[in-house]
């Protein structure tokens, strides 16, 4: 399997230069792959049929148990079918769709590259390699909603939706870290069987807040939907893909997937309910508010995908039957859709309704497909549409207490649902011709295979139903609810209520439909709009726009330019932090020790404190010079006092050398006594800082010095110096043997340094700062 | 003697911290010069200072003469010394080269207003 | 800046300077010295040098550039660390060859010397390339 998704990724990466040899005919080649990884998984179906499951790893990051395996049951298969089958068409559909477009190659990368982290994500065993591939269809997508990036709104669109998705993402994978925590494993086909361990843990309210967050963006439920209306700005091929039949429902995937780990709380059930019921409703009315072909799917879209967060809440065996087949169901018909208002405006030039109509002469195939299509959304038998809807208003019933509320949500958001397919399929195909702004011919046929295959299944699925249900379908139910459950589907179930609520919501639907002119441009509609499309996106806008004003300022208070700010601000924090911290948690049972100091010994420090106030205060260069060479020589006798006869050494040498330097350096500049002095309050407050600095310091030193004292590393190297590394000289064999590959990065440091101070000195000229300003 | 050693290595500290605060570029370079050798002090009390021999083996011996001085943080302050070295040379160059260059060594006059965040910026 | 007393001394020390170094630098696993004591010290010799005679006289003295002893010194620590790992060990693990098995001589040749020799030419370069860039400048 990892060959699979690695082989659409290789393709991915290669489908520019395979365009630059083969170009018109690469799209018959790159449709090879995703339907090669098709068939690949068609042959995995008998095994998922006989209840079996498919297990492979790769280590990858094996230190955080991180592992590249795939896990194939009912779910991921289904899935993985309809990335890959949907993909192919979509491969097809596009070759066709932007035949003419200079970028076509850059498409095809990046949707093969969605594509394949879109597979690794539905197969993926490894809750961080999930992520990994989560990401990347977050990434991927941005590429793609951007496609057309000379416009402003592609970009805004796309930066949209990679920013919500994103953070969703980010919060997910805390979530996600927090589930590996308490089952101390990141396989999920382990984590299934630990619902309890799960539920019982007090993380679970955190765990659960923090997927959702990640699958709620990437479904977008409320209140993150608008981005998906928003991504509508990527080229119908990506709407189609992305945004209908596979990313969005990512988020949907997940919780299904881990519905058997997480699911059966109350929490779970309230949230994925609620929030699913009330983007139901809010969606399915929106779409009706909008003429753009595209938006109305989109909303159509989001209504959908609540569709499924409310069935998987529910979590009845009804529920997870009707998520199985609607998640079919709905990628079948909505990519078809999505493609054929793709062919509707690449030939007629435009997707506003109001602007189309009569096609059907003109592009009988593409009007073929979008009917079937539209009455499959629709719920009309004998489409498979038909039998999801069915299920759906049967799971909406089988919770007792809130089946009236949930049935007549669904059963109002369907009926929106039904007049949306009304205008998508009826609006631009039938009624009078209209002169539109292109003249317009049947599409292509690369651009008409894909909707008539999609809308074919639909048919197909619908009247032989039994075609998939033991098949896949069965265990795909089995798969999201954790245990087994065994049913048939069928077209006919006999009069129930049901079939009555079905009839009723395509009467209404109908009905809606013949008012939709007046009612779209309404008073009320325009508000509910304003409310639910507008605002949500105005919000966001408000606070990346608020985001960016507090980092302008902080930027500006923090990053002023004077480095003495800088450093004041660093020297408070060590003070308040470390000080704070010191004398509150320290043992403070400490005291300076004076005993023993011998005359001498007062004597060098005592000539120290002068030249360090001599360092310190006086202007004359030459003085500073000499007081700070005092300053370490002075050092030096200390050490060869307290036998370190090396530091000694080298403290003289570095010390003789620092003097030398200094004094080359001063040389050329100025006099201290030419800068302008800050006031004396400065200077007061400045040295008020510095000495309760010094103060800390001398305190921490004291303290830790009165703790006790463990020399065994130094123990261990003495005794072992001579007889394993033949050296007598301790402080040399630890700097050459024992500790070399510290002192090798600290040459390393001195090496870079001499190359740079070289840079500096020749490289004279090379910045004209006085002219162009100070920078 | 540690806690004078301390005492001494906290001031040259404080020194260090008011020379880096000054506006004068060639200040902050010796308040450079003062905190490094004030570390380097201070690591060394550290690690127990004793007025003992040098951790040296004798010839014909394999282990050294008790007591001796604790050889690691000599190790350490050693290379310390060798780095803080490199630090100041660099130090040095750079207020040598900015002072050609711009002509000041005031660092506020070096100092570049950043341009207000523009409108397209954002 | 030239003077005639200090050059005169210089030119009698600086044979003696060095050798000092070398000789610090080679007892350095044994007594105090080493590779930085000994760089420290050769590398303040060609300072003297440089200051009595200028960096230009210093540098032909040198004949070649600082910063390829630098490089040198990188190469030899490199290889110091690369020898132990021909020999199936980890990367700076000392190895040593005892010559007095051979000849009649107290030496060692080993991967610490080398890895020495290394850390020696790096102070070395180093501080010739900062005391001759900056000497240059003094003269222009």
């Amino acid at each position: 399997m990892l060959i699979a998704v690695a082989a659409i990724f290789i393709a991915g990466l290669l489908a520019p230069y395979l365009h630059m040899a083969l170009k018109k005919n690469t799209v018959y080649l790159l449709a090879l792959v995703p339907l090669s990884v098709f068939i690949y998984f068609s042959t995995f179906i008998p095994e998922i049929a006989a209840g079996e499951t498919v297990r492979q790893s790769t280590p990858w990051v094996s230190l955080f148990d991180v592992n590249l395996s795939f896990y194939l049951d009912g779910l991921s298969l289904l899935f993985g079918l309809i990335v890959t089958g949907i993909g192919t068409f979509i491969i097809l559909y596009g070759g066709g769709y932007l035949e003419k477009d200079r970028q076509l190659p850059r498409f095809y990368s990046a949707i093969l590259i969605f594509m394949g982290s879109m597979v690794g994500l539905v197969i993926a065993d490894n809750l961080l390699s999930l992520f990994v591939f989560w990401e990347l269809t977050s990434f991927s997508s941005y590429i793609l909603i951007g496609y057309y990036h000379e416009k402003e709104e592609s970009r805004k669109s796309a930066l949209q939706a990679l920013l919500v998705t994103g953070l969703g993402g980010l919060a997910m994978l805390a979530g996600l870290i927090l589930m590996g925590f308490v089952s101390g494993t990141f396989e999920i086909s382990e984590m299934l069987s630990m619902g309890d361990i799960f539920r019982e843990s007090p993380m679970y309210t955190a765990i659960l807040i923090l997927v959702l967050a990640g699958a709620f963006t990437k479904s977008a439920q409320f209140p993150f939907h608008f981005w998906l209306p928003g991504a509508m700005a990527a080229p119908t091929p990506v709407s189609a893909y992305l945004h209908s039949a596979t990313m969005v429902k990512a988020g949907v995937f997940l919780l299904m997937r881990l519905n058997p780990a997480l699911g059966s709380t109350d929490l779970w059930f309230g949230l994925l309910t609620g929030f699913g019921a009330f983007t139901l409703i809010m969606s399915a009315w929106l779409a009706l508010r909008f003429t753009d072909l595209k938006q109305i799917l989109a909303y159509t879209t989001v209504m959908a995908l609540s569709t499924l967060t409310m069935l998987i809440g529910i979590g009845t065996e009804y529920a997870m039957k009707a998520a199985a087949v609607f998640v079919l169901g709905h990628s079948l018909y909505k990519g078809a859709l999505f493609m054929v208002a793709g062919a509707v405006d690449h030939e007629a030039g435009t997707r506003d309704v109001r602007k189309l109509g009569g096609l059907r002469k003109l592009m009988p195939i593409t009007a073929g497909a979008a009917v079937i299509a539209a009455l499959s959304m629709a719920g009309i038998p004998p489409l498979f549409g038909f039998i999801g809807k069915e299920l759906v208003y049967e799971a909406a019933l089988s919770i007792p207490d809130v089946a009236v509320i949930l049935i007549i949500i669904a059963v109002l958001a369907n009926v929106a649902v039904v007049a949306a397919s009304c205008i998508v399929v009826l609006r631009p195909f039938f009624g009078k011709e209209v002169e539109t702004p292109k003249h317009a011919h049947e599409a292509p046929w690369l651009m008409w295979i894909g909707p008539v295959s999609l809308a074919g299944l639909s048919l197909i699925f619908g009247l032989l139903p039994f075609l998939i249900d033991s098949a896949i379908i069965k265990h795909t139910a089995s798969a999201i609810a954790g245990y087994e459950i065994d049913f048939y589907l069928a077209l006919w179930h006999g009069i129930n209520l049901p079939l009555i609520l079905s009839v009723v919501t395509v009467l209404l639907g109908v009905g809606v439909y013949f008012i939709w002119d007046k009612f779209q441009d309404s008073k009320g509609m325009q508000g509910y709009g304003t409310l639910f499309a507008i605002f949500p996106k105005k919000t966001y806008e408000a606070l990346v726009d608020g985001l960016l004003k507090l980092a302008a300022w902080q930027t500006g208070i923090l990053q002023n330019g004077y480095l003495r700010y800088y450093l004041l601000t660093i020297t408070l924090v060590m003070l308040v932090a470390v000080g704070g911290t010191f004398f509150l948690k320290a043992d403070m049972n400490w005291f300076p020790d004076f005993s023993g100091i011998l005359f001498y010994e007062y004597a060098i420090v005592g000539v120290m404190f002068v030249a360090l106030l001599f360092a310190v205060s006086i202007r004359s260069r030459l003085t500073i010079v000499i007081s700070l060479g005092i300053l370490g020589f002075s050092l030096a006798l200390i050490y060869i006092l307290h036998g370190a006869a090396d530091l000694a050494m080298t403290q003289i040498l570095v010390e003789t050398l620092t003097v030398i330097l200094v004094a080359l350096v001063l040389i050329h500049l100025p006099n201290l006594s030419k800068e302008v002095e800050v006031s004396n309050a400065g200077k007061i407050r400045d040295a008020i800082i510095a000495v309760s600095a010094g103060a800390l310091v001398t305190m921490l030193v004291l303290a830790t010095l009165h703790l006790p004292f463990d020399d065994f590393i130094s123990r261990y190297y003495a005794s072992v110096s001579y007889t394993e590394a033949y050296g007598r000289n301790i402080v040399n064999v630890i700097l050459v043997d024992f500790r070399a590959l510290d002192t090798m990065g600290e040459v390393v440091v001195v090496a870079v340094a001499g190359m740079a101070v070289y840079a500096l000195i020749k490289m004279k000229g090379i910045f004209n700062t006085k002219e162009e300003g100070s920078r | 003697m540690e806690s004078l050693l301390a005492i001494l290595g906290g001031t040259m500290f404080a020194g260090g911290i008011y020379m880096l605060l000054r506006r004068n570029l060639i200040k902050s370079i010796i308040g450079i010069i003062l905190i490094s050798n004030a570390v380097n002090l201070l690591l060394f009390t550290l690690g127990r200072t004793t007025k003992d021999n040098p951790p040296l083996i004798m010839l014909g011996e394999t282990i050294p003469a008790e007591p001796f001085a604790n050889p690691l943080p000599q190790a350490l302050v050693l290379t310390a010394i060798v780095i803080g070295f490199g630090l100041l040379s660099f130090a040095l160059v750079l207020a040598y080269r900015s002072y050609k260059e711009l002509g000041t060594v005031n660092l506020d006059e070096m100092r570049h207003d950043p341009a207000p965040l523009k409108e397209e910026d954002k | 800046m030239k003077s005639l007393i200090l050059a005169s001394a210089t030119r009698l020390l600086i044979a003696i300077l060095f050798l000092f170094s070398l000789f610090l630098f080679f007892r350095g696993h044994d007594e105090p010295g080493g590779g930085f004591i000994g760089g420290l010290f050769g590398a303040g010799a060609f300072t003297l040098y440089a200051i009595a005679y200028g960096s230009e006289k210093a540098k032909e003295t040198l004949r070649v550039h600082p910063i390829s002893l630098i490089a040198w010194g990188l190469v030899a620590l490199v290889i110091s660390g690369l020898i132990p790992m021909f020999m199936g060990e980890a990367f700076l693990t000392g190895k040593w060859l005892f010559l007095d098995q051979y000849l009649n001589i107290d030496f060692k040749l080993s991967t610490p010397l080398i890895f020495d020799i290394g850390v020696y030419l790096c102070v070395v370069g180093f501080i010739l390339v900062v005391i001759f860039s900056l000497e240059e400048e003094q003269e222009e």
